[in-house]
């Protein structure tokens, strides 16, 4: 872990630490070359953030007064270990009515709790959870 | 013409009926039915109620009767910490505090962290549309001001996306936003605008603005790397109706983020209203809720200002000062303001313009949130402020006030070029991929289209093919550079490559990012630090130029050119031959016409475009039909009208002359009246037809015959003859004041005319 958390000053990290930037399987920024693509080499997933590059951002952010957006940055940095399907299909569930009950929704939390280790989004669904169910959103509606 | 004097009502009242203006409508100021900019029935006052570290009640509503809404602002915008402090200000000092230019913009966003949105509300609603303006241009985020395009046809043709979009990417807009006529197209709308953004520069995020969870699978698969259509309203049953909730639009939002894809919000004012779940609340108060929403759930940004609800807003009164109160909103609340100024709220270009210009001059960090880069016909998200019609106003309007628009004119012939290498990429990458076949045809028939009314290319049902091809065979972003680079589209290929690898590093998801020059430039980097004049920002040099650069401007030398080509016509036309000094006549039937001093000697046609040759013989036709003679004198002293017709006539043996400068202004004078008090005066020269200058000889003659003749009258119908004339008239009238010589005595001037 680094010990001291980025700030302003490290903005934009592509620039400021090209080395530690990576996509998700480890290639760096400069490895990701045109040469490597047609090489087959790289894959649409060393194309993609990490959680690191991700949380760092988030300390960035807060750096900077901008809590909220440093907290969605936190969110997303979990939600990056969850493949694109279980993140559509949990952001369908969030959706009025498509949960018929509390219950599908907490399932949900669960799963990615003990799953992914998505603590935060775990409670962030529960949270909506508790919310839905006081506003009556567990219906149907088509 | 029709005389009926039988009407019963002013006759300018139709003048009025008839301008586009009318075509608009208008509402009155409803409280109740939700018709109001800022006065909502059921609008709450502000306030907090804090306890144990915990909020109790929010602007009137206890927690226990919280909806979705207040719950969520309550749990994620409000800053308990600093609510107790901001909320105790009261809002009139706030107000002050947003227009003085010595609060900085940073304790401002750190106050409205602890502001509910009735507070946020109550305060801005208190500035003039000045005062909003000038606020605005203080808090928002991004120093540098930026723009984004809509690329769109109306036959979702992927040659023509990708032309437009290299074009939107040349003119300077930091994003450009696609959608569909057809929902299915957007997989081939996607990669269209993907491969057509990719040529020219690097740099220019791309989004395609389509059902929720497609957006996102089509941004997963790396064509686009922005989104803004997360909408979110204002009452919880337009946020239902809506088919989201602030959990599931959060959810998105952070999905975005993990992929490594900018995106902001959407809201704009009377959303909820065309839904029909207003509450009896007003515009500005639904807007604070759906902007503190936004902050809540961590967007770094916002599209806003009326957005699809301007022309609703816009009907009320006060509603387009509405518009700016709740961008000042989104600004003072850290947003990234992507400000509206898209969907047309009006049929009048001058409302429209006025609307826009505020955001022009302050800046914005997208001063439009689509700026039609096409056509009206062929924007899909319906016709925006500015469209491809009006966009040379757009960069003049910039040169006008030496203000960055964010755009740059893009001249003809590397518009057509820049246009047929993103055809010639997309068509060889769409071939490759086995997606479709192109023709030369259609290529070219696309390369010099205005719009899809004149092309010869793919039909909609052909795009839907294309698309779910694209979709099933799972067609990404590096199947897109690999097949370019193949196409030996080298260049793009790395341009496409260096816009996805951004997503690695995430720098361009903090706020008010955008790529200039291949780097980021955020609110981070290029924080907005205006504390009054000399700070904030200012052109260089070198943008200053760029903006000065529009097309087709004149200067000395195209005069020059421009006469040059004149006067080969005018030489086998007429010669002159100078005959020494010219003495006063004693011919009391004589009208002596003064030319100036480039009059055929520099200078060969009028404004109008009449050869001086054919005024010349006009003037003595009409003379002689009007029974005097004509004698021509070429005057050294002065280029003024009023001094020509004076001097000419006090060389006639008449007392009457004419004066005409070389540009084709003319008087008819007498020598003993004042010099600016003459008997008639022709100053349109660029309406003035040769069978005015006859008419003008004819009535002269008639002076000198001491008849009152009824004065020439040059019709006008209201020509702006200044704007069209004025900048040719300085410089050539220049030409002419420098030929002049103090003193110089005037010469006789014998001439002929030559036959063709």
């Amino acid at each position: 872990m680094r010990e001291k958390k980025l700030n302003q000053q490290d903005f934009p990290i592509a620039e400021t630490r090209p080395s530690e930037v990576k996509g998700k399987r480890g290639m760096a920024l400069s490895e990701l070359t045109i040469e490597a693509i047609l090489e087959g080499t790289v894959g649409l997933d060393d194309l993609q953030i990490t959680s690191e590059a991700l949380l760092q951002q988030a300390e960035i952010a807060k750096s900077v007064g901008r809590k909220t957006l440093s907290e969605n940055f936190e969110r997303a940095a979990e939600m990056n270990n969850l493949p694109n399907s279980e993140v559509m299909e949990i952001y369908e569930l969030l959706r009025p009515g498509r949960a018929e009950s509390m219950s599908t929704l907490l399932g949900a939390a669960k799963k990615i709790r003990n799953k992914y280790q998505a603590e935060r989004l775990a409670k962030f669904i529960e949270e909506a959870a508790e919310f839905y169910d006081k506003r009556g959103l567990f219906k149907k509606r088509y | 013409m029709s005389n009926s004097y039988q009407s019963n009502r002013w006759k300018r009242v139709d003048d009025w009926d008839d301008r586009p203006l009318r075509l608009d409508n208008f509402a009155v100021e409803d409280p109740d039915n939700g018709f109001s900019a800022f006065n909502g029935k059921a609008d709450p006052k502000p306030s907090i109620g804090l306890k144990g570290g915990k909020i109790t009640s929010m602007d009137g509503v206890m927690i226990e009767d919280f909806d979705l809404i207040d719950t969520f602002i309550a749990k994620y915008h409000m800053d308990i910490d600093i609510a107790k402090e901001a909320m105790a200000i009261p809002s009139s000092k706030l107000a002050r505090m947003l227009v003085d230019m010595n609060v900085p913009r940073k304790e401002l966003t750190r106050l409205a962290q602890g502001l509910t949105p009735a507070k946020l509300a109550e305060t801005v609603a208190q500035l003039s549309a000045m005062e909003i303006a000038f606020a605005y241009s203080k808090m928002r985020a991004r120093q540098t001001p930026g723009n984004q395009a809509h690329v769109t046809n109306a036959k979702d043709d992927p040659l023509q996306l990708a032309a437009d979009a290299a074009i939107a990417v040349a003119l300077g807009f930091d994003e450009i936003e696609t959608t569909m006529r057809v929902a299915r197209n957007s997989w081939s709308n996607a990669l269209a605008c993907c491969v057509g953004s990719s040529v020219g520069k690097s740099g220019t995020l791309f989004q395609c603005s389509s059902e929720e969870a497609e957006e996102l699978e089509i941004g997963m698969a790396g064509f686009t790397s922005y989104a803004e259509t997360v909408s979110v309203y204002g009452t919880e049953s337009a946020f239902i109706d809506g088919d989201d909730t602030p959990w599931s639009k959060a959810w998105l939002t952070a999905a975005y983020a993990s992929r490594g894809i900018k995106m902001r919000c959407t809201s704009g004012a009377a959303a909820e209203l065309l839904m029909g779940f207003h509450e009896a609340k007003s515009l500005l108060y639904l807007e604070a809720r759906c902007l503190c929403l936004q902050r809540g759930m961590g967007s770094q940004g916002t599209q806003n200002g009326g957005i699809d609800g301007a022309p609703l807003a816009g009907s009320m009164p006060g509603g387009v000062r509405e518009i700016m109160a709740e961008n000042l909103i989104a600004v003072w609340l850290d947003l990234e303001c992507a400000s509206g100024n898209d969907a047309r709220h009006s049929e009048s270009d001058m409302r429209v313009a006025a609307k826009v210009l505020p955001y022009l001059i302050g800046g914005s960090d997208l001063i439009c949130s689509g700026f039609g880069s096409i056509l009206k016909y062929d924007n899909s998200f319906n016709p925006s402020s500015f469209n491809g019609e009006e966009l040379e106003e757009f960069l003049v309007l910039q040169r006008d006030f030496e203000v960055d628009g964010g755009l740059t004119t893009v001249e003809d012939s590397k518009a057509l070029s820049l246009r047929k290498k993103a055809i010639d990429a997309l068509a060889y990458v769409l071939h490759d991929l086995g997606l479709a076949s192109t023709t030369d045809e259609m290529k070219r028939s696309v390369a010099v289209a205005s719009g899809s009314n004149d092309t010869e290319s793919f039909k909609p049902r052909d795009v839907t093919l294309i698309s779910e091809k694209i979709k099933t065979d799972g067609v990404n972003v590096l199947d897109l550079i690999k097949s370019l680079h193949k196409g030996g589209f080298n260049q793009e290929a790395e341009n496409l490559l260096f816009l996805v690898k951004l997503r690695v590093s995430g720098d361009y998801l903090q706020t008010s990012a955008i790529i200039r020059d291949s780097r980021v430039v955020s609110a981070i980097n290029d924080p907005n630090d205006y504390t009054g004049p000399g700070t904030g920002y200012r052109p260089s040099e070198q943008r200053k130029e760029e903006l000065a650069a529009i097309r087709d401007v004149l200067d000395r030398d195209e005069v020059l050119r421009t006469e040059a080509l004149g006067e080969m016509a005018e030489m086998k036309a007429i010669s002159y031959k100078l005959l020494g000094k010219a003495e006063t006549g004693i011919d009391p039937c004589e009208v002596v016409v003064g030319i100036s001093p480039a009059f055929g000697s520099k200078i060969f046609k009028t404004l109008a475009g009449h050869k001086l040759s054919s005024v010349l013989k006009a003037l003595q036709t009409g003379i002689i039909k009007g029974g005097a003679v004509m004698r021509l004198v070429k005057f050294w002293h002065t280029a003024d009208t009023s001094f020509l017709g004076l001097s000419a006539a006090r060389l006639s043996g008449s007392g009457i002359g004419i004066g005409i400068q070389a540009k084709g202004t003319a008087v008819i004078h007498h020598r003993s009246r004042l010099p600016h008090n003459n008997l008639e005066l022709f100053s349109n020269a660029p309406i003035t037809k040769i069978s005015h200058y006859e008419k003008m000889g004819y009535n002269a003659a008639r002076y000198c015959l001491k008849e009152l003749p009824d004065p020439v009258v040059v019709p006008t119908r209201g020509e702006a003859l200044g704007a069209r004339f004025h900048a040719r008239v300085a410089l050539i009238y220049a030409i002419e004041t420098s030929m002049t010589k103090d003193n110089a005595s005037p010469e006789l001037l014998d001439f002929a005319f030559l036959k063709a």
